[in-house]
């Protein structure tokens, strides 16, 4: 079967989609934000891009990364020096300053690439934790990025105010996903994850997928930090830090793993709740933990197996009573 | 001071710090041997360690600095081997990514715990050790250096000891070789487990007795840094190794003193990083790990 472009699973995307726009929209024309809520519309999109390419990773290839805020990082400085430094107009600036810093962050994707051909599970988690604090020394020593004061002065065009394109942005991201998954390349991925050796036993080449993977990933969260860079309009290398990478992480396992519309949702509950309840901000962090460590032990409990056969159970019991 | 006595102070600096590395990399080490896991909380345990240190010896209680340790490092013992029964267990024969990333969970957990219950600033602690400071020509070694050095070298002595000698230690390994002959056997897996997670998190107190010593002040995130930089040590060595872990810590501390002295401050951590992804790409396993052949 040939896959279209114009299906009915990417038609019903782009109804919800649009149906979301006009929807915030409405809220910001209609003012019925407050300033508060509009200054977090931006980090809404980017973190969904960063939950989602993280979950590329995570969820779809079932690799561990602890780096992935490293590859922001780069994404966001590489664009805010070219912006900084070139002062072009906005509309030229912009789209050059999204493939910069998209390309830049998957060079470094390709080469994190390089040891994940040759290491896995603990190891690997190990060598993108290890990635991401080099690049963060690197960009703290580094004259050019202003070491810790930070690189300040780049120029606001992500803003609210262009929200329509952030948001197309991200929509955009989503889509390319969400259809690469259901791809031959997709099925590849996952043949991967839950068994490598059977599937280079089939004749997959495991490593140039998983090269792919993260290279993928580290584009996406590249522009995810252009983004960011051109929101706040002041980086510093601590902000990428590993703090920021486990944050990510959590909106995967929490929306499920391997699940995009799931990541999404959860980057939007994890993005808005500590706006939300400003007193709950440090509990913030010890919830987080309490999270990771219930979902997982609650995933692999005795609990979950005997909830999932209870409702296979009661549609079997239906399904006969249909037949009859 | 000429270059010979300024290198071998760095050379000192660098045994010094690397022997604390290489105490907190016992403890990943013998877990990884035997439970197969990354305990991402380990570094934090040095934490705990330390702020017990201070909780219980400075203040209200005041208790005597022997009792203090001792308390401290119990304690410790106690809280390894809770997480491993709360946290760990029930994920043994869940896949590798579920548990590494509970562990992380179990990490978050102590550093934001103590954060709230203590706060944020740190809180400076004098050093616990006092020993006078030695003086070799014109190298002086400060007590702290000494007290370390000591301290480690008979912790891994006796661990080395333990391990290989005793029965106990026999089981551990028999365990950390293949866990389902061991039960059959009429090993006590869960006992032997519960027993290795005591011992890593104990040693881990003496870690953060050692540490503090030298950095005189408390913070929650203070065991991360040492946590991660350990685990470099350990995967450096060859995880699961005893040796290994030893060795890896020292080549560890000893290039870090050596990056910072003739490099760059700010560059330390960054070649501490190279030199491990350097070593996974040379020889996955480690310097002194077992290769092994995948299986289907």
């Amino acid at each position: 079967m040939k896959r279209k472009l114009i299906s009915k699973k990417n038609i019903i995307s782009v109804a919800i989609i649009a149906v979301l726009y006009i929807l915030i929209q409405v809220l910001i024309n209609g003012g019925y934000l407050s300033r508060q809520m509009m200054s977090v519309i931006i980090p809404l999109c980017y973190n969904v891009i960063m939950a989602v390419s993280l979950s590329l990773i995570v969820g779809v290839l079932g690799e561990l990364s602890l780096g992935h805020a490293a590859f922001m990082s780069i994404g966001a400085y590489s664009s805010a020096l070219f912006t900084t430094k070139f002062e072009l107009p906005e509309f030229i600036a912009l789209p050059l300053a999204l493939i910069i810093g998209g390309l830049c962050a998957a060079a470094l994707g390709f080469i994190i690439g390089i040891p994940v051909l040759r290491l896995k599970g603990d190891y690997l988690a190990i060598v993108t934790l290890g990635f991401g604090e080099i690049i963060k020394s690197i960009f703290n020593f580094l004259p050019i990025t202003g070491g810790s004061k930070g690189l300040s002065g780049i120029p606001i065009y992500t803003s609210y105010r262009n929200f329509g394109l952030v948001f197309l942005i991200t929509a955009v991201i989503v889509l390319l996903i969400k259809n690469l998954l259901d791809s031959r390349h997709g099925r590849v991925f996952a043949a991967i994850r839950d068994n490598s050796i059977a599937a280079q036993a089939t004749g997959i080449p495991v490593g140039t997928y998983k090269t792919m993977a993260f290279v993928i990933a580290a584009f996406f969260a590249g522009i995810a930090g252009v983004l960011y860079a051109h929101n706040v309009g002041i980086l510093k290398p601590g902000n990428f830090d590993y703090n920021m990478s486990i944050e990510i992480l959590v909106m995967v396992v929490l929306g499920g793993m391997g699940s995009i519309g799931g990541s999404i949702i959860a980057a939007v509950i994890l993005t808005l709740l500590p706006e939300l309840l400003r007193s709950f901000a440090d509990y913030r962090m010890l919830l987080y933990a309490i999270v990771l460590i219930a979902l997982m032990l609650f995933n692999n409990s005795s609990l979950k197996k005997k909830l999932i056969e209870k409702r296979q159970m009661s549609r079997q019991e239906k399904s006969e009573k249909e037949g009859e | 001071m000429d270059i010979f006595s300024s290198l071998a102070e760095q050379l000192i600096n660098g045994l010094r710090t690397g022997s604390i590395y290489a105490l907190i990399a016992l403890g990943y080490t013998m877990v990884y041997g035997i439970a197969k896991m990354i305990n991402f909380a380990h570094g934090d345990i040095i934490m705990v360690g330390a702020y017990l240190l201070f909780l219980l010896g400075v203040g209200k209680l005041g208790l005597p600095t022997p009792v203090v340790i001792l308390l401290a490092i119990i304690l410790c013992a106690v809280l390894g081997m809770l997480i491993e029964k709360i946290a760990y267990k029930p994920l043994r024969n869940a896949p590798p990514l579920a548990v590494l990333i509970t562990a992380i969970g179990v990490s978050y957990f102590l550093q934001n715990f103590v954060l709230i219950s203590m706060g944020a600033t740190p809180i400076p602690f004098a050093s616990m050790i006092k020993v006078p400071s030695l003086t070799l020509g014109t190298i002086t070694v400060s007590g702290i250096t000494l007290a370390t050095l000591v301290v480690t070298f008979v912790c891994m002595a006796g661990l080395i000891f333990f391990v290989q000698r005793t029965k106990t230690g026999a089981a551990m390994r028999a365990v950390s070789e293949d866990r389902g002959a061991a039960e059959l056997m009429g090993i006590n897996v869960n006992k032997t487990i519960s027993l290795t997670f005591a011992i890593g998190s104990g040693l881990a107190a003496v870690a953060g007795l050692l540490f503090i010593s030298q950095y005189e002040s408390l913070q929650p995130t203070l065991g991360a840094l040492p946590g991660i930089k350990a685990f470099v040590a350990a995967v450096l060595g060859g995880i699961g190794s005893i040796p290994g872990a030893i060795a890896g810590g020292i080549i560890l501390g000893i290039i870090e003193s050596l990056t910072k002295a003739y490099i760059s401050t700010q560059l330390s951590d960054a070649i501490s990083f190279s030199v491990l992804v350097l070593v996974l790409l040379i020889r996955p396993a480690g310097i002194m790990g077992k290769m092994k052949n995948e299986k289907v």
